[in-house]
C-alpha cells in the first residue's frame, strides 16, 4: 500500500495521499476542522488503527483513536490527565496532549502520551483509556526535572522512544528540562543529558535543566540517538552516556539551531536536520530566508546543504519539531511541513525539493502512514 | 431531584448529538456535570480539569449568575450555561 502523510494542524486534520500514477497529491479533509491537531500516529504493529493528540481553543485536551485508517474517530474514554493532587501538593492538569509513541512491539495496545505540562500517560487498550506513568510524573525529582521553565506553548512532554529491543528500555524528552532515560519499564527514571550544552542557564553544566527539541533512535542501530537540541545538534552511542555535539561540524553560518531530526532507517550514518535561525531574539525561521535542509551520511562528521528545489531566498520557513518524516526506502523521501502551512518533499535523501500542498494551516505534525 | 435545562455552546455540542438545549439532574455544579457526562460521556473532562477546576476558557451561568466553583449550588429552575469564552485566531 503507498505511503501517504498526515498532517496535524493548529486547524484540523488533512491527509495526503500520492495520486495512483504518482507525481501529485491529492489532499483529504479537514478532518476535526478548528480543532488543534498536535500529532496524528499510526500504529505499526495494527496499521488500521491511528491516533490523534487534540484540543480546541476552549475546550480540554483528548485523543482520539480510528481503527479504521482514519475515516471514523472514537474520543478516548478517559484521556490523558494527572492524578488528583493531595492537599498542598501542585495540582497538575493536563493543557494539551502533544505526543503520542505506540509502544513496544510485545505490548500490542501499549501506547505512550507526552503532555505539557510535562506528563508521561500510557493506555494498553489502544488509547481509549490513559493511565499516568507514576514512576516519571510522580518521582521524587520530577518537580525539579519538569520544573516549569516553559517553551512558547508551555512545558513539553516528547520525544518519548522505545527501544525496539527491550519495551522496558524507554526515553523522554522534556523542553524545558531535558533527556531522561528508563531501563524498568517507565518505574525509575534518571537524566541523560552528559555533553548537552545550556548556554542560556547560569551554569551551564547541569545534570538536566537542558532543552531537547527532538530526540530520534536510530532503528537499525538502537545504541544510536540523534538530537536537535536548542544548543546544537548531538549524537550519543551506546552504551556511552556523553552526548557529541556534531552539529560543530554544520557551517558557522548557519548553526546548528532547529527542532526536527530525522533518520534514514538502514543507515544508521545518516541523518538530516533544518536549520533555524537561533541568534538574537531567535526568530526560529529559516537563517537568512533562504530555506535548506543539511543531511549528513557519516554520523555527523560532515553535513551537506539539500535546498535544491525550495525558494532561493526570501522564505522565511519555521518547521516544528513533529513537522518532518522520513519514509521507509533507502535513501528515503523527506518530507516537511511549515508553520506556514506548506508541505515540501525531498526525493533521494533530500536532493531534490517540491512543494505538494500549501495553503494548509499552521503545521505541526507530519507523520507517515501506509 | 431538580431538573435543569442546560444551555450547550457550539464547541460541546458534538457530544449531545447536536443539541443546544439539553436536560440534566443536581443540586450544585458538580452532580449537574456529573449527570450530564453520564449522558454525554466525554463532556465534562472538555470543561473540568482532573484537579475540579473549571477550564481557562469555559464559564459556567447558572441563569445570569456566574458560578466559579463546581460546589455553587445552581437554584431550583435556573438554566445552566455552559459558555466558551476565548478571542484569537
Amino acid at each position: 500500500m503507498a505511503t501517504m502523510l498526515w498532517i496535524g494542524t493548529r486547524k484540523g486534520a488533512f491527509a495526503l495521499r500520492p495520486s495512483p500514477r504518482g507525481g501529485t497529491f491529492k489532499l483529504a479533509g479537514p478532518q476535526f476542522l478548528g480543532h488543534v491537531i498536535h500529532h496524528v500516529v499510526q500504529d505499526p504493529r495494527e496499521p488500521r488503527t491511528l491516533l490523534m493528540a487534540a484540543k480546541t481553543g476552549h475546550l480540554g485536551p483528548t485523543v482520539f483513536r480510528s481503527t479504521d485508517r482514519g475515516r471514523r474517530w472514537t474520543e478516548a474514554s478517559r484521556p490523558p490527565a494527572f492524578r488528583k493532587a493531595a492537599e498542598g501538593e501542585a495540582a497538575r492538569a493536563v493543557a494539551r496532549v502533544f505526543w503520542l509513541t505506540p509502544g513496544h512491539a510485545s505490548q500490542p495496545g501499549r501506547w505512550y502520551a507526552g503532555t505539557a505540562p510535562a506528563g508521561l500517560f500510557s493506555s494498553d487498550d489502544g488509547g481509549a483509556t490513559w493511565d499516568p506513568v507514576a514512576g516519571f510524573n510522580d518521582h521524587p525529582m520530577n518537580p525539579k526535572w519538569a520544573a516549569g521553565l516553559a517553551t512558547p506553548d508551555g512545558e513539553l512532554l516528547h520525544s518519548i522512544i522505545v527501544d525496539p529491543r527491550d519495551a522496558r528500555h524507554l526515553y523522554v524528552g522534556i523542553s524545558v528540562g531535558g533527556v531522561f532515560e528508563s531501563t524498568d519499564g517507565g518505574g525509575d527514571w534518571a537524566p541523560l543529558n552528559e555533553g548537552i550544552e545550556a548556554d542560556f542557564l547560569p551554569d551551564p553544566n547541569v545534570p538536566y535543566g537542558q532543552d531537547p527539541h527532538c530526540v530520534t533512535l536510530h532503528p537499525a542501530d538502537p545504541d544510536r540517538l540523534y538530537q536537535q537540541n536548542h544548543c546544537g545538534i548531538y549524537r550519543l552511542d551506546r552504551p556511552a552516556r556523553r552526548w557529541q555535539r556534531i552539529g560543530r561540524a554544520m557551517p558557522k553560518a548557519i548553526g546548528d539551531i532547529g527542532f526536527p531530526v530525522v533518520v534514514d532507517r538502514t543507515d544508521p550514518d545518516a541523518a538530516w536536520v533544518i536549520p533555524m535561525d537561533g541568534t538574537s531574539v531567535w526568530p526560529r525561521t529559516s537563517v537568512g530566508g533562504r530555506p535548506a535542509v543539511y543531511g549528513t551520511r557519516n554520523g555527523g562528521r560532515s553535513w551537506r546543504r539539500l535546498d535544491q528545489g525550495l525558494p532561493r531566498r526570501h522564505a522565511w520557513l519555521t518547521v516544528l519539531r513533529q513537522a518532518m518524516c522520513a519514509d521507509a526506502a533507502s535513501p528515503p523521501t523527506l518530507y516537511f511541513g511549515t508553520t506556514a502551512g506548506e508541505v515540501w518533499q525531498g526525493r533521494a535523501g533530500g536532493s531534490r525539493w517540491r512543494r505538494i500542498a500549501e495553503h494548509l494551516p499552521e503545521i505541526y505534525s507530519v507523520t507517515l502512514a501506509v | 431531584m431538580a431538573s435543569h435545562r442546560v444551555r450547550i455552546a457550539s464547541p460541546l455540542r458534538s457530544y449531545t448529538a447536536g443539541a443546544a438545549a439539553v436536560s440534566a439532574e443536581g443540586g450544585n455544579a458538580a452532580a449537574l456535570l456529573a449527570d450530564l457526562d453520564r449522558r454525554y460521556p466525554g463532556i465534562r473532562f472538555r470543561m473540568i480539569d482532573e484537579q475540579d477546576r473549571i477550564r481557562p476558557h469555559i464559564r459556567l451561568y447558572a441563569d445570569r449568575e456566574e458560578l466559579r466553583s463546581l460546589t455553587d449550588a445552581v437554584p431550583e429552575g435556573a438554566v445552566l450555561h455552559l459558555i466558551c469564552a476565548l478571542s484569537g485566531g
